[in-house]
């Protein structure tokens, strides 16, 4: 189970991997080996390569841009050098713009995700666990999840205002759903086997729940919780694209009317890394949590 | 604890599984349950366990009846059904009774653990076992509260044929330390003989859609058994006869 878990799907078969197989061979096997190693195999890990192999790619990318910009085909108002780029980098670090536009988009990246994740832990739990709260509320999340992330903007900006709080709103609904989704799916499709078992010595109600629906679902939660990081960003984006006066999102639409094009180099890669290191965080919790609970 | 089944039926839409099924299992009896694939065996044990309501007839534990989980039963499932999040050793613990001490429930799960052969995989988790190690560590599960009933659905299928034969002699061990009464599913004509007083073969019968008790064979041979003994060997061949497998 090496493997990542990317979607509730996947996350639901393998809780379904959990009952053993009942038509396996039946004294078939003569040897007495009782210390047969286990399915290790059947599920076992393909071996990881080392993650320097993903450098690759972008050390080249990196090359091809400084061979093409070298060449002169386009002006630096098109594509500009990547030494140009870190200076940029270099000249925003220095009068302290860049960390700013940094730590605030962060900030609202983990606060909106916070929030967002909690709300989505509550009612997915909800309508995972009653079929009531799944037939009340459950078509309309469903309808709201389909609006894209833009179209709540100017709602957003005309009930709640200018300033934070409507940029929180709007990362929080980007990491909402998936959180939701997953949640909701993965309580709802415990393995019938399993809470059958825990019934049969005793648990019921509260104690079922704390002790095996919820740490059933635990695999998928946690890809959810990674896929609403992944979406946090991406809506974060969105909400400083139309209002703000700082950030990388602002940074993005300040330079594209001043014509930066190396700010928005700076911005796109800037907005690339933070997402790809606060995913790989994420993805080493998931790797934790999965040994800890699959 | 006396085990009886009135007249217990049980459907699923229009498919009918059990219809009729009339069973009494005295106090310390072991019973094994024989059927076809499918009859309703495990239906039956679900039943009885409390896990699954009937749609006729009446379960009956020591005259109450069964209405929802009772905590003097244990089951051991067809499939380990073990949660794969804890070790095998917290696995067995969700056997203990409600309210055991921390200590003596420690000490009870070490040494069901060691009964069936696992202590030096008690940090295991099930994911890293393999099925017949599942399997024992389920039924260690289910001894762990010394239930009233031990119900157990193919308990041994998937050991490998050696284990298969010490894990029965090794339940009868336990049984004889603490007399249980036994309900026990089986597809081995074999371990039924080997391990019950009675074996009850569930069939249809013409003009019901359901399965019923169809044969009741008594084993009247005390423990320990010689697996070769005559008269065992005339039963079998009466048992494998009725489930359809003809005489070489
Ligand atoms: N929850 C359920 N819903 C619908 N049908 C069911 C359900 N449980 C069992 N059945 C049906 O009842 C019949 C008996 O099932 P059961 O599992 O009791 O058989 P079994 O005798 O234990 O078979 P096996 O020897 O293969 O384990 C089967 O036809 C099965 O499809
Ligand atoms: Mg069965």
């Amino acid at each position: 189970m090496s493997e990542v878990v990317t979607d509730g799907r996947s996350a639901q078969a393998q809780g379904l991997g959990g009952s053993g197989d009942p038509s396996s061979p039946r004294g078939v096997r003569a040897g007495f080996s009782p210390r047969r190693p286990a399915q290790a195999g059947a599920t076992g890990s393909r071996r990881r390569l080392s993650p320097w192999w993903g450098a690759l790619l972008p050390l080249a990318l990196l090359g091809v841009w400084q061979l093409i910009t070298s060449t002169g085909a386009y002006p630096a108002s098109q594509l500009p050098s990547p030494a140009a780029v870190v200076r940029a980098a270099g000249d925003l670090w220095e009068r302290g713009l860049l960390q700013q536009h940094i730590a605030i988009s962060a900030q609202r990246v983990f606060v909106g995700f916070g929030l967002g994740a909690a709300a989505g832990l509550v009612v997915g739990s909800l309508v995972g666990l009653s079929r009531w709260a799944d037939a009340l509320l459950g078509p309309t999340i469903g309808a709201l999840r389909a609006v894209p992330s833009l179209a709540w903007v100017p709602l957003l900006l005309l009930w709640i205002g200018l300033g934070e709080p409507p940029k929180l709103t709007l990362v929080a609904i980007g990491a909402f759903f998936p959180v939701f989704t997953t949640t909701a799916s993965a309580l709802r499709h415990v393995d019938a086997n399993l809470v059958e078992a825990g019934r049969a010595f005793g648990l019921r109600g509260v104690s079922l729940l704390t002790q095996v629906q919820l740490p059933a679902a635990v695999p998928a939660v946690i890809a959810g919780l990674r896929l609403a990081l992944a979406q946090a960003w991406l809506f974060l984006v969105a909400a400083e694209l139309l209002a703000s006066s700082i950030g990388l999102g602002y940074l993005l639409t300040e330079s594209v009317n001043n014509g930066r094009t190396d700010r928005i180099f700076l911005a796109i890669i800037t907005l690339a890394v933070l997402g790809k290191l606060s995913d790989a965080v994420v993805g080493l919790f998931e790797r934790w949590a999965l040994k800890r609970w699959a | 604890m006396r085990v009886r089944l009135e007249g217990v039926g049980r459907r699923f839409g229009d498919h009918v599984v059990l219809d009729g099924v009339d069973l009494d299992v005295a106090p310390g009896e072991v019973v094994a349950l024989l059927g076809p694939s499918g009859c309703g065996k495990s239906t039956l044990l679900r039943a009885v366990a409390g896990l699954d309501g009937v749609d006729g007839g009446r379960v009956l534990l020591d005259d109450g009846a069964v209405r929802d989980h009772d905590p003097r039963c244990a089951i051991a499932f067809q499939e380990p059904r073990l949660l794969p999040w804890r070790s095998l050793t917290g696995n067995v613990a969700l056997g203990l009774p409600r309210g055991t001490a921390k200590r003596a429930g420690e000490q009870r799960v070490a040494e069901l653990l060691d009964v069936v052969g696992l202590s030096g995989f008690a940090g295991h988790r099930p994911r890293s076992v393999s099925g017949g190690m599942a399997q024992r560590t389920a039924l260690a599960r289910a001894l762990a509260r010394r239930p009233g009933v031990l119900v157990l659905d193919e308990p041994f299928a998937a050991l490998d044929a050696l284990t298969r034969l010490t894990m029965q002699d090794l339940l009868l061990d336990v049984l004889a330390a603490t007399p249980t009464t036994v309900l026990l599913v089986t597809h081995d004509v074999d371990e039924a003989l080997h391990l019950a007083d009675r074996v009850v073969v569930l069939g249809r019968e013409e003009g019901h859609d359901g399965a019923r008790v169809v044969r009741t064979t008594a084993v009247d041979l005390a423990h320990p058994r010689d697996r070769g003994d005559a008269h065992l060997a005339s039963l079998r061949a009466e048992l494998l006869e009725l489930l359809g497998v003809p005489r070489a």
